[in-house]
């Protein structure tokens, strides 16, 4: 029996292994969620005979997986396509939660000394998967605007964060060395929950998606540690896999982004947030040109190429489709046009082709930035739409800013700038742009969709 | 050392190396659904919430298996769901129009 159980966990191995090979190419990724799921289901049947239920475990395990596939199933098929970065950050955060508990049941199970093997995983699967708890619903909540996307900081924040982290090593090795007592544990897992708020507080709203990648790749290790404590090779193989995938798949993201790693998790510390001041009374020392419905249209109507930079806030206006519109009403007129995708595009990399793909835009029409760069030259409108940071030039020219070295779409270089907005409100990133007050810039307020559609009308009847 | 330990971390420091290999050549429009897949796998985790709450005898275990079988049943099925709504919108997208 227990050959089968390990041929099973075996089985289920490769599968991850195989479906995260087919997840990072194109073709496969849709088959490679399949192979990964398709091997749970098989490490879950293999576990089935481990299980010496009690009658209270029976009820619980029903109600626990009765709940939870439908929060899940409910959850991720609700959710519109642009909250669909916080809906990951949920998840993982619930998986770490998961790893936690487990965990600290394992030692209240193994009672007073435990042995060292047993024990030093789950103190290290409950201080992780804490943090990652945490820290996941502070990075929920900052995508889901429960709070503020701009970086929270206070003097003296790094101490803080030091020595909180001093504390729960210092707990650690008590739970280790001394006893195994449920105060000692419970107090470790408070204590990571709260170092897991302070770690993300200070993180802008923009850099989440790298956050959230840092913290599942954290999961997949807590959740390898519980496999340790556990003798469960099914965990410690998948949970490995996730570590060591996330924790590439992190440096992959801040690459990017243009970004090193400690610049995203340490760089609001220190950091002159210049413009941030002066962002709140926007637009009243310099004076930005807006214009008319109209005249944009004529503009757009007697260009010969259009690059449109679909950011963020046509992703909340749901203006997808309404931006289509305006191509397909430019192209029957014989204007050239293309979007320009900057990698973080949207809320993650990648978010923004699956919005437009959702929109039936054909996918030649969508440029990467380092295929468009250089067309925005011979450009005669750039139609900004809700985006802002992955345009500022501050990202080329302004050392200390905090996108200073990102990568970014070279939208100044276009003859015409049509900037659509909301208001002179800073972007994501909480930073002034500077391009909003360029000569060649007209700003068009409103909201994504609605601008959209007059500028729909306004070219069809110029 | 016991062999079953020394089993495990065999596996471990494997599946460190295998982790980084299998997705070192992804492009970057696949890193959000990418990322989304490997936390479902990690939902595996219901394989020791399930260990844990099966054997509950006490209040206390009660509360942490129902718990913890909650939590990781909907990081694995919401996560697999909501990486396969993503991926679903690429499909087709290669055929030009």
């Amino acid at each position: 029996m227990n050959t089968l159980i390990a041929l099973a966990y075996l089985l289920a191995a490769a599968l991850f292994i195989l479906g995260l090979k087919q997840l990072s190419s194109p073709k496969g990724a849709r088959n490679g969620n399949f192979t990964a799921a398709l091997g749970v289901v098989i490490a879950l049947a293999a576990t089935v005979p481990l299980l010496h239920f009690t009658s209270a475990g029976k009820t619980i395990v029903a109600i626990g997986i009765l709940v939870g596939a439908t929060i899940g199933t409910v959850g991720a098929r609700m959710v519109r396509m642009t909250a669909i970065p916080q809906m990951v950050a949920l998840f993982n955060g619930v998986g770490g939660g998961a790893a936690a508990l487990v965990a600290v049941a394992e030692l209240l199970r193994l009672g007073v000394h435990p042995p060292f093997a047993e024990v030093l995983p789950s103190v290290f699967s409950i201080v992780i998967g804490s943090i990652s708890f945490a820290g996941s619903m502070v990075a929920f909540s900052k995508l889901q605007e429960l709070m503020t996307g701009t970086p929270i900081t206070y003097p003296g924040q790094q101490v803080v964060n030091l020595l909180l982290a001093a504390t729960i090593v210092g707990f650690a090795i008590a739970v280790l060395a001394i006893a195994s007592i449920p105060f000692s544990f419970i107090s470790l897992m408070v204590l990571a929950l709260i170092l897991g708020v302070a770690f993300v507080l200070p993180i802008g709203g923009a850099d989440m998606p790298v956050v959230i990648s840092l913290l599942n790749a954290a999961t997949g290790l807590a959740v390898a540690a519980t496999g340790f404590t556990l003798d469960n090779f099914a965990l410690i193989v998948a949970g490995t896999l996730v570590g060591a995938s996330g924790s590439l798949l992190t440096k992959l993201m801040s690459d990017a982004m243009g970004r090193s790693l400690a610049n995203v998790l340490f760089g609001a510390f220190g950091q002159v947030r210049a413009g941030l001041t002066a962002a709140g009374t926007g637009g009243q020392a310099r004076s930005v040109r807006s214009a008319s419905a109209e005249d944009l249209g004529t503009l757009l109507a007697y260009s010969q190429r259009v690059i449109i930079v679909p950011g963020y806030g046509l992703a909340v206006a749901q203006a997808q489709h309404a931006a289509r519109e305006l191509a397909d009403v430019l192209e029957k007129r014989g204007v050239e046009v293309e979007y320009a995708i900057h990698p973080v595009a949207g809320r993650m990399p990648g978010h923004m082709n699956v919005l437009l793909a959702e929109a039936n835009v054909p996918y030649e029409q969508l440029k990467e930035m380092d295929q468009v760069n250089d067309d925005f030259k011979n450009a005669d409108v750039a139609l900004i739409v809700g985006a802002n940071d992955v345009v500022n030039p501050a990202a080329r020219t302004t050392p200390g800013s905090p996108i200073y070295g990102m990568p970014i779409l070279n939208a100044d270089q276009a003859k015409n700038i049509i900037f659509m907005k909301r208001s002179m409100r800073p972007g994501f990133a909480g930073i002034e742009n500077d391009l909003m007050y360029g000569p060649n810039t007209v700003m068009f307020f409103g909201d994504a969709k609605d601008s959209l559609t007059k500028l729909v009308s306004a070219v069809k009847a110029a | 050392m016991t062999n079953e330990l020394l089993n495990e971390l065999t596996f471990f420091v494997l599946a460190i190396f295998v982790g980084f290999e299998v997705i070192s050549k992804v492009p970057t429009i696949l890193h959000t659904p990418l990322m989304s897949g490997t936390n479902a796998i990690h939902g595996i985790i219901l394989v020791g919430a399930l260990l844990i709450a099966a054997g509950a005898n006490s209040p206390v275990t009660i509360v942490l298996g129902l718990v913890a079988v909650t939590l990781a049943t909907t990081n694995v099925v919401g996560g697999f769901v909501v990486t396969d709504r993503m991926l679903e919108m690429f499909k087709g997208r290669q055929k030009p129009k």
